[in-house]
């Protein structure tokens, strides 16, 4: 059973202009365990599938099964809660909560699963997997590198140990050295934890690291 | 980490724009507490008077019937209308009065001797009796004409008779029935025989239970009034009454300022709130996509407000308590008032009225907060 599948999705934006087609019939289907790149020009719908994959948005048409459920009529609270208990996000720009610390920032998920006891130790444990320093843990997100914040986005992420990670061009925000820092933790994960791993990029030198590359062309997977 | 101390990081993260906030809602709570403790404290001022005069009614001849005197008769039959219930005739004259070498006006009072005592207290001295020639003087009266020697045990000259000061009055202040504090006291008995007097000028009626006020009034209307208007009953409790439900209707449009200076401070805070929402869009939006759902959103921005309010309720009823005592202290001269469970409960009403506007006015921005969408949310810059 993939991690998510695609039966003919199409994901139609009405506009008054006339109605923008993003998504026109996408099927696919992800491994547990693969390491998955999205590719494709602007407006080719990566960020729509991104979105859909995310469960943060429905297919106007089709079926889309995340971790073995059926997202189409799913309510609001139902797709939040699918999110935070199978998904995990990384984003470009890090997105970590300016107000939170460092290891809140990670406990954060486990709190919004009431999961107050030991969520701590379990926060500290994932900033160590990806090698951030004790002395960070209390620090505010904004006093850390970039690189920093985005070792502990990807904690947060892990900390609920999803299935799999959804990583939006996780290194466009980072200088080459960093970048690759990151992408090396990623693929890590991937390969020792066994961590599904679907990555939204323009950056084709991802693909040294990928399983597999989807590329998108005007709302279908081009073969 | 809950909710509520996001909530209470978030508020604390503006701080001179929460403390404003904050003001308002201290402002509106004491405004609503004080002026609904200084309603209350008039209210319990006008039961003190109440139940120091309230039980009077006083009788007097209606107008346009002929005659502006009661007659015996006519006091007989206010006794008989009254049942148990003390009646006390009085006359009133003007006279000049001599003491030593001085002589001035002044206002005599003849009330029969022995219902003296249950009108009158005495500062000093004792009570004039029917067949002597005592009487009493006024405290103030006694107390301006110390030059002259008018005090207890004086002689005081009234027309060719001569009357000894038996006692000195008790302050007795503005009466609805009669104002002897500037006055001379005289048995009736002496006063009807020294003008050859045989009429009254009013009646009091001392009413046992004040609740019968109502009943005993409309007795003597019954007997007295049933074929032409003889004689007006004015009950003392009517006149407090309206003087005092003037006061009430002050205190309450004063209270409706309050209010709107508390509806003021929801919008101020409305404003805060929403100013925050737009802020935080883009951090809604992670929240959002990492799994918070809408109630949990909601829940976080209305923990603000709470916190705003409470924090302002909290500050207001501490201010409300000496706000209060220096109006009770100072407009009402009873800083006891403020100890009344009623005026109490103002402070607790200002309170719950100030953490309620402030939730309220919390709720729309939560809500606005919990229907982002996440994916525009997320893009927001």
């Amino acid at each position: 059973m993939p991690v998510i599948s695609f039966d003919a999705v199409r994901k139609v934006y009405p506009l008054p202009a006339g109605d923008v087609v993003a998504l026109d019939g996408v099927d696919l289907a992800i491994e547990e365990g693969e390491f998955v790149l999205i590719m494709g020009p602007s407006g080719s719908g990566k960020s729509t599938l991104l979105n859909i994959m995310g469960s943060l948005d429905v297919p106007t048409s089709g079926e889309v099964t995340i971790a073995e459920k059926r997202i189409s009529r799913m309510d609001d609270d139902e797709l939040t809660l699918l999110r935070r208990d199978h998904i995990g996000f990384i984003f470009q720009q890090f997105n970590l909560i300016p107000l939170l610390s460092v290891v809140e920032n990670v406990e954060y998920p486990l709190i919004l699963r009431g999961q107050q006891n030991g969520s701590r130790e379990r926060a500290q444990e994932v900033l160590a997997a990806v090698e951030i320093a004790e002395t960070h843990f209390s620090h505010k997100p904004n006093e850390l590198s970039g690189g920093q914040q985005q070792r502990v986005a990807i904690a947060r992420a892990l900390v609920n140990d999803p299935d799999f990670l959804l990583c939006d061009e996780p290194t466009g925000n980072l200088d080459s050295k960093t970048g690759t820092a990151i992408m090396t933790l990623l693929d890590r994960m991937n390969r020792e934890e066994g961590k599904t791993i679907v990555m939204v990029t323009h950056d084709p030198r991802m693909t040294d690291y990928a399983d597999r590359t989807i590329r998108l062309v005007d709302g279908r997977v081009a073969e | 980490m809950t909710f509520f101390d996001l909530a209470r990081r978030n508020v604390t993260r503006h701080w001179l724009r929460s403390v404003l906030a904050v003001v308002g809602i201290v402002i509106g709570v004491v405004a609503i507490a004080s002026l609904g403790i200084m309603g209350n404290s008039i209210g319990l001022m006008f039961d003190d008077m109440v139940s120091d005069v309230g039980d009077t009614l006083i009788v007097s001849p209606a107008m346009g019937s002929g005659s502006d005197r009661l007659t015996d008769r006519q006091v007989d039959d206010i006794k008989r209308a009254v049942g148990s219930n003390q009646v006390i005739p009085f006359a009133t004259t003007v006279d000049k009065i001599t003491v030593g070498g001085a002589s001035s006006g002044a206002m005599i009072y003849a009330i029969p001797a022995s219902d003296i005592p249950s009108l009158l207290e005495t500062e000093s001295g004792g009570y004039p009796r029917d067949t002597g020639a005592g009487c009493l003087i006024g405290s103030q009266l006694a107390a301006n004409s110390q030059e002259n020697g008018l005090k207890l045990g004086a002689r005081v000259r009234i027309g060719d008779e001569t009357l000894r000061v038996v006692g000195v009055l008790k302050e007795r202040g503005m009466g609805f029935d009669i104002n002897p504090d500037y006055a001379i006291v005289v048995p009736y008995a002496w006063y009807s025989n020294h003008y050859n007097e045989k009429e009254y000028d009013q009646a009091i009626v001392k009413v046992r239970d004040v609740n019968d006020i109502d009943a005993v009034k409309e007795s003597i209307d019954q007997r007295m009034n049933r074929r032409e208007d003889t004689v007006n009953v004015m009950d003392t409790r009517g006149i407090l009454e309206s003087v005092f439900s003037a006061a009430d209707s002050i205190t309450v449009f004063l209270m409706g300022i309050g209010a709107v200076s508390l509806l003021v401070a929801g919008v101020s805070i409305l404003n805060v709130m929403l100013m925050s929402v737009t802020e935080r869009i883009k951090e809604i939006g992670v929240l959002r996509s990492i799994g918070t759902r809408r109630s949990e959103v909601m829940r976080m921005f209305i923990y603000e407000a709470l916190f705003l309010g409470v924090a302002g309720a909290l500050i207001g009823g501490v201010l409300s308590f000496g706000v209060g005592y220096v109006m009770t202290a100072v407009l009402v001269g009873n800083p006891d008032f403020l100890f009344n469970p009623a005026s109490l409960l103002y402070i607790v009403f200002g309170m719950g009225f100030g953490v309620f506007t402030s939730v309220a006015s919390g709720l729309y921005p939560a809500w606005k907060a919990a229907q982002l969408n996440p994916i525009q949310a997320l893009r927001h810059e």
